[in-house]
């Protein structure tokens, strides 16, 4: 019985793994882009209504360290209306199952952050932000998995 | 023939430009004249009382133009009456996405209540000429002389979902400088929402 439990629990808890959405504001998104100088981040902007977004959003979530060759982190940030979580957001990353850390931006300022992420940004997505050590790349628009690897090894 | 070719080539420049600058807030607003949902052309010359207007570049289908209708309605209400009426403009090409014709600006305008023009850009030249990049993409205008100069372009506020109590209403700020014969203090702001659905080439 014990045991049943104590699986059926691990199911649960791993099953949300997947799945946990936390907010984040820009400031938080830089301190954690600072840990590992080795670690390229990748951070892409997107929302479920976003349709160029969601086309690509595969590309990001099969990128990782394992096939790449080098220590990579993918960042999935949702700018999602608030209100649209439990109605659109949370469903939708259950279905693709995220296995990427998947936040939703917790700014209210739009005016503020957009400037944080890059003063390049006018505010549209899709958008990806590459940062590696102290350079930064930010690409507004659509990727495929080549162009993903190519500006992946272009900041290295 | 090289001078030509050289003519040509800075006339595609500017032609290019067009269509990702936006217009600063100082410079002539080009003169508008569209067909609205009824069918019948609009112009800024149908207002001759008018002391400016509120431009806005909206569609049927971005979430973020879609989150700022009620304001941009309490918008035209509020500011009318002071002399500054609104006039929407669907910047979309029609083909390109789907969602933006002419008759689903009619459907849409009608379903939504609109209470203000809301006009095709057939060809989109007054989306190039003005430089809209979003929807939304707000251009405040005020009359001087026989024109209309840009005082403000870009967002309505800070807060597309509409919850924080704390937002800045730049749109509304702007109007009112202008209504009290001073320059807006925030002249130019990012206009966050989707981008503009240009005709494929």
């Amino acid at each position: 019985m014990k045991i049943t439990t104590i699986l059926l629990l691990f199911c649960i808890t791993s099953h949300l793994e997947a799945q946990r959405i936390q907010p984040i504001t820009i400031d938080e998104l830089n301190e954690r882009t600072h840990n590992g100088p080795d670690t390229t981040y990748i951070i892409n902007f997107w929302a479920t209504w976003c349709k160029p977004c969601v086309k690509e959003l595969p590309n990001f979530l099969s990128f990782d360290s394992a096939y790449i060759g080098g220590k990579v982190k993918v960042l999935l940030v949702s700018v999602d209306f608030s209100t649209e979580v439990n109605r659109k957001l949370i469903p939708f990353i259950k279905k693709l199952n995220f296995k990427k850390e998947t936040y939703i931006i917790a700014d209210k300022n739009q005016q503020e952050y957009i400037v944080k992420v890059d003063t390049a940004w006018s505010g549209a997505i899709p958008a990806t932000l590459f940062i590696k050590g102290n350079k930064r790349k930010l690409v507004e628009q659509s990727l495929t998995y080549d162009e993903l690897l190519q500006y992946y090894k272009n900041i290295q | 023939m090289k001078i030509i070719l050289a003519l040509l080539l800075i006339a595609f420049c500017f032609g290019a430009k067009s269509q990702t600058t936006t217009l600063a807030p100082g410079t002539t607003a080009p003169q508008i004249k569209l067909k609205n949902i009824d069918g019948k052309a609009v112009s800024l010359s149908d207002y001759p009382s008018a002391k400016g207007f509120i431009i806005a570049f909206i569609c049927n289908t971005c979430p973020y133009s879609k989150a700022y209708e009620q304001r941009i309605i309490a918008l035209n209400k509020k500011y009318t009456t002071l002399g500054f009426p609104l006039i929407a403009i669907n910047p979309n090409d029609p083909e390109a996405f789907g969602g933006d014709s002419f008759e689903d600006m009619k459907a849409y305008s009608k379903a939504k209540g609109f209470t203000f023009p809301y006009l095709y850009d057939d060809g989109q030249a007054i989306t190039a000429a003005y430089g809209a990049k979003s929807t939304p993409h707000i251009f405040i205008l005020s009359k001087t002389g026989n024109s209309f100069i840009i005082e403000y372009t870009g967002a309505i506020d800070n807060d597309t979902p509409g919850d924080d109590p704390a937002k800045i209403k730049y749109a509304e700020d702007a109007i009112n400088a202008v209504l009290d014969k001073k320059k807006p203090t925030v002249a130019v702001t990012r206009a966050i929402g989707c981008r503009v659905k240009w005709k494929r080439s």
